[in-house]
């Protein structure tokens, strides 16, 4: 047998993943600047595809004039309404199926059974009962928000550790100081994992809601400026809907921090 | 207060709907400020004794009677749990205060009670952590913090140390006598270690394998303060000794089912 002396080389080395940080910005930057430059030389036309610096400038002489306030304040008022409404109704009812055995009898089957159709075919039915006005936008976006928020909050609360259930019986508490004190606290991830579903769906509903008579907010905007092909509008809308959309992330983070500090210290 | 078990036997169906008993015709009792220990193999009942005694689970047959003295505002019995069962949610503090809330106690109480509880179990300093932010033996502390702070009248103990390390287990067993001498609560203890009975207990009460039953009540003849000096005691070796031939041939039927 041959001697040899061999130093260990780390042969996982393909396997670590970097960050490329550097490049993840020029990707978004150089993207931008291809699609300025395309319109700039006129590879196409204004009418199809606007350029970034002019739907920027559309955004800001929107916001200067306040017609952008206008839509924004509708469309928000409408998005709150909805998904508080929704939210508190989705909750509350997981909370009872979830705890009760009762209310999961009544209301798992209920739920299984409308939980599939397409919120958004129940608006004509919707507008039929409610009217035309904002009762119909703000509850076809509460239906949407309540079936995520009412599976999500069930699961949550079906998952709640038994042994903490029995731990804080065996300290005296009731039913009452359970759910208040065990089960909802430990729904609560779950709860705010149903929340970012939710507002993805509110949205969607939103803008659907908006496109089918009403006077103002972003999908309003949106489709009245495709009707008069004022292309760059109809990309401000687009790009607001997407800020809103970044935004309700970006918030639903923040305030997951704040209600469940023992998952973020 | 004085616990009597009497005759109690706890029969159930497991998922193919066969019965299965848990325990049968079990019957002993603590003693006022007396450490008892229950120990017995897994799966002979030793928890399920514990449920019952805390209320939380209902007897097929017998009974549980506390008798004797009990301060009012306090609770009948107070559990520490093999894993913990803190409140992954609340400091260290809260969950040591949770009991004490659902006594009805006020604010100040509360906070009163918790810091002496705390400063007993070591933890101060430790008040505002959640449990994830402390060690496997912290955060056991916590469970006795908050079982000692609602001052029950008998103190029940499921494997407390057994989720621990083997250092850590020793450290706490001692500080658990320490905590003991100061309280003198009556406690049942339950747990599967032999040494474990012995070194804490007045009395170690050693059940069977399933069905669960009272084999030997076996009385610890070594004197108080206890010291881990005792556990090179003639009369130490000779308890586990003699608990060990009680239920090995048991052990190594056991070890056998598992194997075919």
């Amino acid at each position: 047998m041959a001697v040899e002396r061999l130093t260990v080389i780390d042969r996982a080395a393909f396997l670590r993943r970097r960050e490329h940080r550097a490049v993840r910005v020029a990707a978004l930057l150089g993207l931008l600047a291809l699609w300025e430059l395309a319109t700039r030389i006129g590879w196409v036309p204004a009418l199809f595809l606007p350029s970034p610096l002019g739907v920027i400038g559309e955004l800001a002489g929107m916001a200067s004039s306040g017609q952008l306030f206008v839509h924004l304040a509708a469309s928000l008022r409408r998005l709150f309404l909805g998904l508080a409404v929704g939210a508190g109704a989705g909750i509350s009812a997981g909370v009872a199926v979830g705890f009760f055995s009762l209310a999961e009898a009544v209301g798992q089957p209920l739920i299984a059974a409308t939980f599939p159709i397409p919120k958004i075919a129940l608006l004509p039915l919707l507008i039929l009962w409610l009217g035309i006005g904002e009762a119909s936008k703000v509850t076809v976006i509460a239906l949407g928000v309540f079936f995520p928020m009412a599976i999500n909050t069930y699961t949550g609360v079906r998952q709640a550790d038994p042994l903490l259930i029995r731990a804080a019986v065996s300290f005296g508490a009731g039913r009452a100081d359970v759910i208040r004190k065990v089960v909802i606290p430990s729904a609560l991830p779950m709860v705010f994992a149903g929340l970012r579903l939710a507002a993805g769906t509110a949205l969607l509903l939103l803008v659907a809601a908006e496109m089918i008579g009403a006077e103002s907010g972003i999908g309003f905007l949106v489709l009245q400026a495709g009707n008069l092909m004022e292309t760059t509008k109809l990309m401000v809308g687009i790009a607001v809907l997407s800020l809103l959309g970044v935004a309700s992330h970006w918030a639903l983070s923040g305030l997951e921090r704040l209600a469940i500090p023992w998952k973020h210290t | 207060m004085r616990v009597s078990i009497e005759k109690l036997s706890k029969v159930y169906r497991d998922r193919d709907g066969r019965q299965v008993i848990a325990l049968e015709d079990v019957e002993f009792d603590v003693e006022a400020e007396e450490f008892v220990a229950v120990l017995g193999p897994s799966g002979c009942g030793k928890t399920t004794l514990l449920n019952i005694v805390a209320g939380l689970l209902p007897a097929s047959s017998g009974q549980v009677t506390f008798e004797g003295e009990r301060r009012p505002g306090t609770p009948l019995t107070a559990t520490v749990f093999q894993e913990f069962a803190l409140f992954p949610w609340r400091t260290a503090r809260a969950n040591v205060e949770f009991g004490l809330e659902e006594l009805g106690l006020p604010g100040s109480e509360r906070a009163a009670r918790a810091r002496r509880y705390l400063d007993m179990t070591g933890l101060a300093g430790f008040e505002t952590r959640f449990p994830h932010q402390l060690s496997g033996g912290m955060r056991q502390r916590v469970g006795i913090a908050r079982a000692l702070a609602v001052e029950p009248a008998v103190l029940l103990m499921d494997e407390p140390f057994s989720a621990l390390d083997a250092q850590t287990r020793a450290l706490m067993m001692e500080e658990l006598l320490a905590i003991w001498e100061r309280t003198r609560q009556s406690v049942l203890y339950v747990t599967h270690n032999i040494q474990e009975a012995v070194y804490l207990a007045d009395r170690v009460v050693v059940l069977s394998r399933r069905p669960g039953r009272v084999i030997e009540i076996e009385p610890i003849a070594l004197g108080r303060p206890r010291t881990e000096a005792y556990q090179g005691d003639p009369a130490f070796i000779r308890a586990v000794d003699r608990i060990w031939g009680l239920i090995k041939a048991q052990a190594r039927s056991a070890l056998g089912e598992e194997r075919g």
